[in-house]
């Protein structure tokens, strides 16, 4: 029989906060919860969750799930075109970023990519004639996701854009991004002008063949170490990658230096990566997505496995459901803007990359980059307490991802949409704000947070499936 | 008239605060009224019917205040007040005021926090409130759930599960509960002692442990079951679990089980049960004429509260339990005299919904129709709950008179306005009440009701009459009110006070049946 009657009692208060002062005044214990209707107040998918949680059939999914997170163990392979990497990519098919979306509902950074990724493929001449042709049959749209891919912003993979290609060693499976374009006028914030097609086609004949013979020489590159290393040097690895990118840089360096290549090829290759403090984000993406997939189809997990906005909608897709997208209108994120912007120039939240903050990375890290905070005007203590919130929804730690001001505590991961729902505390996401108009570019960054609509429609989805 | 209404996203508080909130908003000079309330679709019906439309979207996590005034800086300066209200740092650790990363957002996270954690105490709003049992249940937690409008097929899951868990689910709608002497929602701090109280009855619980602390003996724990433990869908559940606890803690000598009207076939259940207890139990089942045929060894049956109580601290004593409904002659003749010719009848305001019925079952004995909004006979339901005819008993705290109101113990204004309606009814002679103590209880309420009853008597007098008050103080020395301050301060305003509402209502009675 219970032992309330003479263990010491410890009261966590739901509610009138006066009934914890009394317990606290008579010479009891309480603490108080700061507690608000968990699921929007949906009464019925309330009780439902509530049945969920400590439930030992889930949570042995879930660590199933996170397990096989952990356990995963992303090694960049090669590169390789779209079209010869990605199995099932059509013809005239283009992959964008966040859910699936039609062209017509398109924001307008992704039209202009999809705009630019036709005149790069050679299937219009004209931006005119290409935002012609994007709105007929003869193109067709599908997430990256649906390919095992991942790409920044706009996300746009063609099929003659060269991807990386990047392997699970552990449980096998192949994910894919295309190359980082650095800042200014780029297509993955929708510019398509001679800049944007020219840098392609230099990252299409210059940089790809020079990296595929230099990974010749290296072997496939583990990624996580490089990842783990950038925490322990300011990065969270999404909006900062400075120092992977240079690490990234450090390690193929002398083997591109062997590679064979031309010389003034490889000279502009390490200038390129010398030049851009992104260049990694593409490498991290698609190693995150390597992690999840790994984490993906395991019956019965909570465990979110993708976050991504197309610049209309924000998606989740959920371990235990399987390829289903939850989704629900994505804002812009409030940030700092670049001189001459406001918040008003602002396209809503866009691409893949909100996956690295699916794996712990990006603003679960943020303890790790206190120089971001300190970009939208915060402090070190903010960065550590912004990691901090996202402890509550998550499954566990990573271990291979320490942050030193944590105390080489593992950085949160794995995020469960239960207590998301219970705890009405929405994953932050750190993230670079488009213009809202195609072509003009990034404007700002800033750190926002995904909405919790859809993690409601991805718990009463599985309460349906599953309670 | 110039109004004006804010919309807070994503801010929860509690409707006690936010009453509280409206309230000090109402009170200040020159705001006509003031709402406060998270926009539920019920509560934004509410707000409508207040006068104040609302043209944006908002949810059951959404704050709305709402406010109309004589004019715009009226509204500033009351908006401000409600602002620095909100963002106020709440006393209780965790509350608002602490940084966001670390707040204890769930029942789990705290858990995660506060391992040793072993009751949790819910009090959230009806709708969530099954939810957050649950969560508690399956997070290893026993559970005290003073929310109510909770369906009772959720209160069976609940406490099914909990009989599984090998845990105590108090609730739904338990109020009060004293746990190793610490009160537990709006309770009494009672001295500690060898009684042991299972109870379907806030109120019930409170006035048995009250009167035990008044002859100086002490409770060990006083388990609330919930109002509805004892209906056949529930089947006594709690209570079963109670007394079999309290059989088990070596604390407990005697036990006292207490219910308002029980089923008969679940009262015939527990009596069984308790006939196989080890020590000795006492019962008052409120209007359970069955049962008190029924006398076993060791078993016996109390017909009152105060009964109950008595019985106990007899027992404790070592003496043998008895009834003593002997009342001594309490009421005063000249009172009576000075009584007008047309006042023959009895109100009662109650704020506790158990001493309500009790009176209900005490004057049914005596007096042929005695009225009410929750009548023991159907056929006495008042057909207005908010005008009294002939002899009325109404309980304040009932769902009629709270929705959108505070309840009675905590704020009395709508128990002070239904006293001067009674003064102005030239039929009223006697007036009864209750004044319940204890934790989460107004910090004075006699102080409070005593200067209502001088405006009263005045009122009476203006129309030459003479009003008589007949009340009682449920409370210890030990609240934070304390009785004795209580009980003289009645005195003072001329309140003719009984020690317990057995007590209250056979002097009412004496008074009207010698009119």
């Amino acid at each position: 029989m219970s032992s309330l009657l003479n263990e010491k009692l410890d009261v966590l208060n739901v509610g009138l906060d006066s009934f914890a002062d009394t317990i606290n005044h008579t010479g009891g214990t309480a603490h108080q919860v700061d507690w608000q209707p968990p699921a929007a107040g949906d009464r019925a998918l309330g009780f439902n969750l509530a049945k969920t949680i400590n439930n030992e059939k889930i949570d042995a999914a879930n660590k199933i799930a996170f397990d096989r997170y952990l356990s995963s163990q992303p090694i960049a392979t090669g590169i390789a075109t779209a079209k010869e990497a990605i199995k099932g990519l059509g013809e005239r098919q283009l992959l964008h970023s966040g859910p699936p979306i039609t062209w017509e509902k398109m924001a307008a950074p992704v039209k202009g990519a999809v705009v630019g990724a036709i005149l790069y493929e050679g299937w219009a001449d004209t931006p005119e004639k290409a935002f012609e042709l994007a709105a007929t049959d003869e193109i067709s749209y599908a997430p990256c996701h649906h390919f095992n891919a991942v790409g920044p912003m706009a996300g746009l993979i063609s099929p003659s854009m060269p991807v990386w290609i990047i392997k699970d060693d552990v449980h096998g499976g192949e994910t894919y991004s295309n190359f980082n374009e650095g800042l200014g006028k780029v297509l993955r914030y929708g510019a398509y002008n001679d800049e944007v097609l020219n840098r392609l086609h230099l990252i299409a004949d210059t940089l790809a063949p020079v990296l595929t013979r230099t990974l010749e020489q290296t072997g496939p590159i583990d990624l996580k170490p490089i990842i783990a290393q950038a925490l322990h040097m300011g990065d969270e690895v999404h909006n900062r990658n400075v120092a992977a990118s240079s690490l990234f840089l450090k390690k193929i360096a002398p083997a591109m230096n062997r590679s064979g290549s031309n010389s003034d090829n490889i000279a502009t290759t390490l200038e390129y990566m010398a030049n851009n403090d992104l260049f990694f984000l593409n490498l991290g993406m698609p190693a995150c997505k390597t992690m999840l997939n790994a984490a993906h189809g395991v019956e019965g997990s909570t465990m979110a496995t993708v976050m991504a906005r197309n610049g209309v909608e924000f998606g989740i897709r959920i371990s235990g459901l399987g390829d289903q997208w939850f989704t629900a209108p994505v804002t812009p994120a409030k940030g700092l803007f670049f001189s001459g912007y406001t918040q008003d120039d602002a396209a809503p939240d866009l691409g893949d990359s909100a996956i690295t903050e699916t794996a712990g990375l990006g603003g679960f890290a943020m303890a790790a980059a206190p120089a971001i905070v300190q970009f939208i005007g915060g402090t070190s203590d903010m960065a550590r307490q912004a990691t901090e919130e996202m402890i509550p929804i998550s499954l566990g730690r990573n271990p291979a991802f320490t942050l030193p001001t944590l105390n080489f505590a593992g950085s949160p991961a794995g995020i469960d949409i239960r207590k998301v729902v219970d705890t009405g505390t929405a994953p932050f996401i750190n993230t670079g704000i488009a213009h809202k108009e195609a072509g003009v570019g990034q404007i700002g960054a800033g750190i926002t947070r995904a909405p919790m609509e859809c993690f409601i429609k991805a718990m009463d989805a599985y309460c349906e499936r599953y309670v | 008239m110039p109004e004006r209404i804010e919309i807070h996203p994503n801010t929860y508080k509690d409707s006690v605060s936010l009453m509280r909130i409206a309230g000090a908003m109402e009170a200040m000079p020159a705001v006509h009224h003031a709402t406060a309330n998270m926009a539920t679709p019920a509560n934004l019906v509410l707000i409508g019917e207040a006068g104040f439309k609302i043209e944006e979207s908002a949810g059951p996590n959404d704050l709305v205040i709402a406010a109309a005034g004589e004019n715009d800086a009226v509204l500033e300066d009351a908006f401000n007040f409600a602002k620095g209200e909100l963002e106020a740092k709440g006393s209780a650790e965790g509350a608002d005021g602490t940084a966001e990363f670390d707040k204890l957002k769930s029942l789990e996270t705290a858990l995660d926090r506060h391992g040793s954690s072993n009751l949790a105490l819910i009090s959230c709003p009806g709708d969530y409130a099954a939810a957050e049992a649950m969560k508690s249940l399956r997070l290893g937690l026993n559970v005290m759930m003073f929310s109510d409008n909770v369906a009772i097929e959720e209160e069976l899951e609940l406490k099914e599960f909990a009989i599984s868990k090998d845990l105590l689910m108090m609730g739904p709608d338990c109020g009060t509960a004293i746990i190793q002497g610490t009160p537990l929602g709006f309770a009494n701090k009672a001295l500690a002692g060898p009684v042991g109280i299972v109870a379907a009855s806030g109120t019930g619980l409170q006035q048995v442990a009250c009167l035990l602390d008044q002859k100086n003996i002490g409770i060990s724990h006083a388990i609330g079951t919930g109002g509805r433990d004892l209906h056949t869908a529930i089947g006594g559940i709690t209570m079963r679990q109670g007394l079999k606890m309290l059989n088990k803690d070596e604390a407990t000598e005697i036990l006292v089980l207490i219910s308002k009207p029980p089923s008969p076939e679940i009262a015939e259940r527990i009596y069984e049960e308790a006939c196989k207890s080890p020590k000795p139990v006492i019962i008052n089942f409120l209007g359970n004429a069955t049962l008190a045929s029924s006398s076993k060894d060791k078993v016996y049956i109390a017909d009152t509260l105060q009964d109950a109580a008595y019985m106990a601290a007899d027992l404790a004593h070592g003496r043998e339990p008895k009834t003593d409904a002997a009342l001594t002659q309490n009421s005063d003749v000249d009172i009576i005299e000075a009584l007008g010719s047309g006042q023959k009848y009895l109100r009662g305001l109650y704020s506790g919904g158990t001493f309500c019925y009790e009176a209900q079952l005490i004057l049914s004995e005596d007096l042929d129709a005695v009225w009410s909004t929750t009548p023991m006979d159907k056929k006495f339901a008042l057909n207005n709950p908010l005008t009294s005819t002939g002899h009325t008993i109404i309980d304040l705290g009932d769902d009629y008179f709270t929705q959108g109101r505070p309840h009675p113990m905590i704020d009395q204004r709508a128990r002070r306005e239904r006293l001067l309606q009674e003064a102005r009814d030239p039929e009223c002679a006697v007036i009864l009440f209750d004044v319940v103590l204890g934790y989460g209880a107004h910090e004075s309420p006699a102080e409070e009701l005593a200067e209502t009853l001088t405006e009263a008597q005045n009122i009476a007098a203006a129309d030459q009459r003479r009003l008589i008050f007949v009340g009682f103080v449920c409370g210890t020395k030990q609240d934070p009110q304390n009785l004795e301050i209580q009980a003289k301060t009645l005195a003072d305003a001329g309140v003719l006070l009984a020690s317990s509402n057995a007590e209250a209502v056979r002097m009412a009675q004496q008074i009207i049946q010698s009119l």
